[in-house]
């Protein structure tokens, strides 16, 4: 959450850099060769310009889009700022089931040239986030070893079918006739042309890693490294520097002063007495100082995961690195802090540590690295470990001093175990690491953030699970049951047929044209409206694995699921993004999500199940789930279900009707020969039914409800009593008429008559003096004193002891509380009102047949 | 043997009166409900197959109060919990409609039964809405073959009907009607129209079982019934005292006038909580010097139970107020049940004291209406319409609560009452 309040509140401003240098009479375009951006509070201001590399704001904080930037211009009015790019995408953002295609592991910091034509390549200017750096690597070539992170690589070109090689024209921005020609600088020399300070920073470590290469030994731990490297630094940079100004809190105020520029030098110095007088350590605050420093920063991690790596692999890889820690310690701290970062995202978080546990920690890292025989390694753990103590926070970091224990206890527990752990990553959990994967050059200031999402609140319980297995159904009967259970899944949905034809077609030229719409499902219970929609979507689905139709997300809530209508916004919010926020703050944020153009959005196909409950006064929760598919750049499906047919008319004000539109569709309750058919594909061939019942089943249901439901529910109790019957005689076996007819008995027949003949002799009695006392009145109501008068008489007609108020009371109060009589106002004792709930003729006849 | 002997008839007569008050008070379990073999089975049918098979079920079980619903539900529960397949497989969750008043307390307290607050740590419990995603979101994790099934017992079911929108009863109904974790959902209510109740969503995932239980009691069965509740067991420690003790109950059993009071409760009512009261009431009569029990213990406790309340309040009234009773019952003859004020009260009885009374002083109109508004806290009287408008307290309109019967039956009791009063009371006529 604090993530996004920090996007909302960093502010950017976007100037244009020189004179326009074409122009579009026509259109009414200006056109520029660069733009400059500035961020709020920062001096230097960022430019990027015609054929750079770019970074556009995405929904990923973590992973902005990246594209090259091919044109900017403005409209007449000089406000609106447009680009025109040539996207790349990353690993991430190919379809998971896609991903395979590409025959290999990814590089982390590889990137594809992005070639589909439907792909809108406009986007606002103010979305670009800076500049960030690329390299062109032809295929058969190895990825290049040692460079910065900050650079990605591109050597195939993702046609949204296949990965094909990428011919190195490709990469040179096309040629406008309109446009200036692009930049000359190409995009191996283009690398740190502004003050920017992130650009600054990717190029000072530019400058380390260069120096790392030379040694030639760098990066033999991070080739293992599986989290590592995937993210772009640049774009964590800028995001840590947003988040680092909104996050508040006298401890984090603290920290951030802490890495603010001003403050660095004092920080340093207090680090310096921490580091004692390393000549290593003097040299990183030199870096520090500096304007663009704010790597040493990241430091302060046990470097856990390099203890890990070493755990995994075998000691020899590591041998080499020794020279290298001294020489380059600063980088290799740096590096293992980046590693350590990046794992421990592994571990589902789930309880937190207490602070004391860090010192554990580094105390157990310490014995372990011992145990390698690795002293530098030891050097620098310690002094790691002590940056721990004294740095830390109270709170703060209390999630990752959590994971730093799990992982210890693991590392302490085994390695293989380890590396079980890390293959083990559910889908989830891998997702989860690619959005809270850090940049290697974190701010400790940043580590706030990640601790929000990874609070125990995603750690959702499940009802544990059995001892013994579930029995599988014996017999025929048992089997017959078990199909026709109303949540066993069936094989097809008929009867629906025309209907699932045409939300499918809805959906599909929605998910194909990329637009939005809305549509209205109504019926009365029981008639499939929601197995249909489901149906679709999964139909829908298999298509989208087939490449058939583009892929889409599918997001489902339900009114009678959430507690108040606005809380439809939070699970939207948090089944779209796994966010969480609050009611507000999620509407804000999935109108910015609807509203603002993002490049290669997927459609989001949203089913709303029981609308009706998200009626609010003002009704803006409905206004708004129909107004956000009617945006331009929404990509939004808005499938909405209710009871009731005329329900926009009845509960919505105009301006919401007009939205959900026309599409309507209702489902007509079953009629008794698609009930029929509904059980009978349901049975499957498993024959436990006699026609003829089944056919009095359905014809009844038909005749009530035409509620499916209820049709699976009476044949299912009709198969027990058939299977208790069946035991004491007889028969064939199979569900016949009588015991459907007794279920059906069972299910519909009015209880009434029955309490009634079961009552006590004076509740009986006294029924009888109530129907006597209507009579005489001539009204459907009586007050007790008047019933209980009849009632005396009664009882001394039938030679009983005639009761007295108090028992008349409890007797009438008993019958109420069955609600065979209504009362009203019980305070009034005798003039208590009776009326009743059964009709006479009931009474009558339960009590003359007794 | 030899300590057995040793038990003092003091000590089996306390004995026995402790271990009958334990069975009378405690509701303990028989080991069979009575009359209720059908029900029973189907109960533990479909709850064996939920928890053996994974099958999700709903049902709700219906029937007048103290007809037994708890006691067979506790019956097939102690059932299920002995088979070995069951045993360790079922998770029990019991909410009552009067305790969880609404969904967000009832979430809690399944969340707490189900042990889930565990899983979340100390993580203090969010918002309702948080509540219900994190229940629905575990109850969807699992799936019909492995998760553990759950028994939700929600008692008095009608209650949960008024939550807003049935949230809980819409989600946990649509559970027992998905691929979801298997759950039996048992509604115990005593409404027959509770089905009524649901909303018509709710009501289509519902399955429509209902469990109706009707005492089809005969009145032989009743007098069983009461026999086996007094009888002592076979191993009480003084075969000798429990022997005789089983032999006068048997006998009381059959004695005229017991059946007579016994037919009484039986008529009023089937229920079992109404006799249980009655024979703890005459058990609580037992003593060491009345060692067995006898037909006057029960007659005497036959007319505690059904004692006329008011009729008992009647009789500690003065003289006055009784007077002022008998002159609102005229009234009420006169006017035909229409409400009156205490100035009409006081002339009615200035006319009684003028013409008729011998023995009664002419009292303060302030007495008089000292005594009326003593009446008028007993609420043997009560103002028509809640006192609202500003009228005199002489004139605001009154109603006797009391029915002509009860009237008359107080005098016939009253100790000492004035034969003048009473002729008063028996004219027609003032």
């Amino acid at each position: 959450m604090s993530r996004y309040i920090t996007r909302l509140r960093m502010r950017r401003t976007y100037k244009w850099n020189g004179r326009p240098v074409g122009e579009d009479r026509k259109l009414k375009r200006q056109y520029y060769e660069s733009m400059s951006i500035s961020v709020e509070g920062k001096t230097e201001d960022a430019t990027v310009s015609l054929g750079q590399y770019i970074l556009i704001e995405g929904d990923d904080d973590d992973n902005p889009f990246v594209a090259q930037l091919l044109k900017l211009y403005t409209d007449d009015s000089g406000k609106k700022k447009t680009a025109v790019l040539q996207w790349f995408v990353r690993m991430c953002e190919v379809p998971q089931n896609k991903r395979k295609l590409l025959g290999r592991d990814p590089h982390p910091q590889e990137i594809f040239f992005y070639q589909d034509r439907s792909c809108d390549n406009e986007v606002d200017g103010e979305t670009i986030l800076g500049a960030v750096q690329i390299e062109y690597v032809p295929v058969q070539d190895p990825f290049p070893v040692g460079k910065s992170r900050d650079i990605l690589f591109v050597k195939l070109l993702w046609d949204t079918k296949s990965f094909r090689a990428l011919d190195p024209e490709l990469m040179q921005p096309p040629q406008s006739p309109k446009s200036p020609p692009p930049s000359s600088r190409g995009p191996q020399t283009r690398a740190l042309p502004t003050p920017d300070p992130s650009v600054m920073k990717r190029a000072m470590s530019g400058i380390l890693t260069r120096g790392s290469m030379s040694t030639g030994k760098m990066s033999s731990s991070e080739a293992e490294s599986l989290h590592s490297a995937s993210k772009l630094s640049a774009a964590k940079a800028l995001s840590a520097k947003r988040r680092s100004q909104a996050v508040s809190g006298p401890q984090v105020r603290k920290k951030l002063d802490l890495c603010s520029p001003s403050k660095n030098m004092s920080r340093d110095d207090v680090l310096g007495e921490l580091l004692d007088e390393r000549s290593e350590k003097t040299l990183t605050s030199k870096l520090n100082t500096s304007p663009t420093g704010r790597i040493s920063i990241s430091i302060r991690l046990t470097p856990l995961n390099l203890n890990k790596e070493e755990c995994v692999s075998p000691l020899s890889s590591h041998s080499p690195d020794k020279p290298r820690m001294t020489a380059h310690d600063k980088d290799d701290a740096a590096r293992a802090e980046e590693e350590h970062e990046d794992s421990p995202i592994n571990t589902a978080a789930t309880s937190r540590s207490k602070r004391k546990s860090a010192q554990l920690v580094s105390s157990r890292i310490k014995k372990q690295l011992n145990l390698l025989g690795n002293k530098i390694d030891l050097q620098s753990d310690g002094e790691d470990g002590d940056d721990d103590d004294c740095f830390i926070p109270s709170k703060i970091d209390l999630q990752s001093s959590s994971d730093e224990e799990e992982e210890a206890k693991i590392d302490s527990e085994d390695e293989l175990i380890v590396k079980k752990h890390r293959g083990s990553g559910t889908s989830r959990s891998t997702e989860k690491t690619r959005v809270s994967a850090r940049t290697p050059r974190k701010t400790p200031s940043k580590k706030t953030a990640p601790a929000t999402p990874r609070t125990p609140r995603h750690a959702t319980p499940s009802i544990p699970s059995r001892t013994a297995p579930a029995r599988k159904p014996g017999n025929v009967l048992e089997e017959a049951r078990a199909r026709l259970h109303v949540s066993s899944v069936p094989e097809s949905l008929p009867c629906r047929e025309q209907e699932f034809q045409d939300i499918y077609n809805f959906v599909e030229s929605k998910v194909i044209d990329g637009t939005g719409g809305c549509m209205y499902i109504s019926g009365v219970p029981g008639t499939g409206k929601t197995a249909t929609v489901h149906e679709v979507i999964r139909s829908l689905q298999q298509s989208a694995e087939q490449d058939e139709i583009p892929h889409f997300r599918f997001i489902e809530i339900n009114g009678m699921k959430m507690t108040d209508p606005h809380q439809a916004y939070v699970q939207i919010l948090q089944k779209l993004t796994d966010q969480k926020a609050t009611p507000d703050h999620a509407a804000a944020l999935l109108e910015k999500r609807f509203s603002a153009p993002a490049p290669k959005k997927e459609t989001v196909v949203l089913l709303v199940d029981e609308l009706d409950l998200l009626w609010t006064r003002k009704q803006n929760v409905m206004y708004n789930l129909f107004d956000w598919p009617t945006r331009r750049n929404a990509r939004l499906v808005v499938l909405t279900i209710a009871n009731t047919m005329d329900l926009p008319e009845r509960i919505m004000i105009n301006r919401v009707a007009s939205r959900l539109g026309l599409t309507r569709m209702s489902f007509q309750p079953y009629t008794f020969k698609q009930l029929q058919q509904i059980i009978t594909s349901r049975l499957n061939r498993v024959k436990a039914f006699e026609e003829d019942a089944l056919q009095l089943v359905s014809r009844k249901v038909a005749a009530l409800s035409g509620d499916a439901r209820r049709c699976l529910d009476i044949c299912r109790r009709a198969t027990e009593i058939c299977e208790h019957s069946g035991s004491q005689k007889n028969s064939s076996g199979l569900v016949g008429m009588s015991h459907v007819m007794e279920a059906l008995d069972e299910m519909f027949s009015s209880s009434y008559i029955s309490a009634i003949r079961c009552a006590s002799v004076q509740e009986q009695l006294f029924l009888r003096a109530v129907i006597a006392e209507f009579r005489r009145l001539g009204l459907e109501e009586a007050t007790f004193q008047q019933v209980f008068v009849q009632h005396q008489a009664l009882c001394r007609v039938e030679g009983l002891q005639p009761a007295n108020v108090s028992e008349g009371l409890t007797v009438c109060q008993r019958l109420g509380s069955c609600r065979l009589l209504l009362l009203e106002g019980s305070r009034l004792d005798l003039f208590l009102r009776i009326r009743l709930n059964v009709s006479q003729d009931d009474v009558l006849y339960a009590l003359k047949a007794d | 043997m030899s300590k057995r002997r040793s038990l003092t008839e003091a000590q089996c007569v306390s004995l026995a009166q402790k271990l009958l008050r334990e069975r009378l008070c405690h509701q303990k379990l028989p080991d069979r409900p009575l009359a209720l073999d059908s029900q029973y089975k189907h109960l533990l049918e479909l709850l064996r197959r939920t928890a053996v098979h994974g099958e999700s079920n709903s049902v709700l079980i219906v029937g007048p109060r103290g007809s037994g619903k708890t006691m067979l539900l506790g019956c097939v529960l102690r059932e299920l919990m002995s088979l070995k397949e069951a045993q360790k497989n079922v998770l029990l969750v019991e909410l009552n409609g009067l305790l969880q008043t609404d969904d967000k307390i009832a979430l809690k307290e399944i969340t707490r039964q189900l042990h889930l607050e565990n899983v979340v740590g100390d993580k203090v419990f969010g918002s309702f809405a948080e509540n219900l995603a994190f229940l629905l979101e575990a109850l969807k994790k699992g799936d019909k073959s492995s998760s553990r099934p759950v028994v939700f017992v929600l008692d008095e079911f009608d209650l949960f009907a008024h939550h807003k929108n049935q949230t809980l009863l819409y989600n946990l109904l649509d559970v027992s009607q998905s691929a979801q974790t298997p759950v039996a959902v048992l509604g115990l209510t005593c409404r027959l129209d509770v089905l009524e109740l649901l909303e018509k969503r709710v009501k289509s995932r519902f399955s429509h079982r209902q469990i109706h239980l009707f005492s089809s009691l005969s009145f032989a069965q009743y007098v069983d019934a009461v026999r086996s509740q007094l009888s002592l067991p076979p191993d009480f420690p003084d075969p000798k005292f429990s022997d005789a003790w089983n032999h006068s109950v048997t006998k009381l059993c059959e004695e005229k006038s017991v059946e007579e009071i016994l037919r009484r409760h039986f008529n009023s009512s089937k229920d079992f909580r109404s006799l249980h009261s009655l024979l703890f009431l005459s058990v609580s009569r037992v003593s060491v010097s009345h060692s067995t029990l006898h037909e006057a213990d029960l007659l005497e406790a036959s007319r505690l139970i059904s004692a006329d309340s008011k009729a008992i309040i009647l009789h500690g009234l003065s003289i006055l107020e009784l007077c002022l009773i008998i002159a609102m019952k005229h009234l009420n003859d006169t006017y035909d049940g229409e409400p009156f004020n205490f100035q009409m009260v006081h002339n009615e009885f200035k006319k009684f004291i003028q013409r008729k009374s011998h023995s009664i002083h002419k009292f303060e109109k302030p007495v008089v209406m000292k005594a009326f508004e003593h009446l008028l806290q007993l609420e043997l009287v009560r103002p028509v319409d809640s006192g609202v408008c500003k009228v005199q307290r002489e004139y605001q309109l009154m109603r006797l609560m009391l029915e002509h019967g009860q009237v008359m039956e107080a005098l016939q009791r009253y100790p000492q009452c004035p034969t003048d009063v009473k002729q008063w009371a028996l004219s027609a006529f003032a």
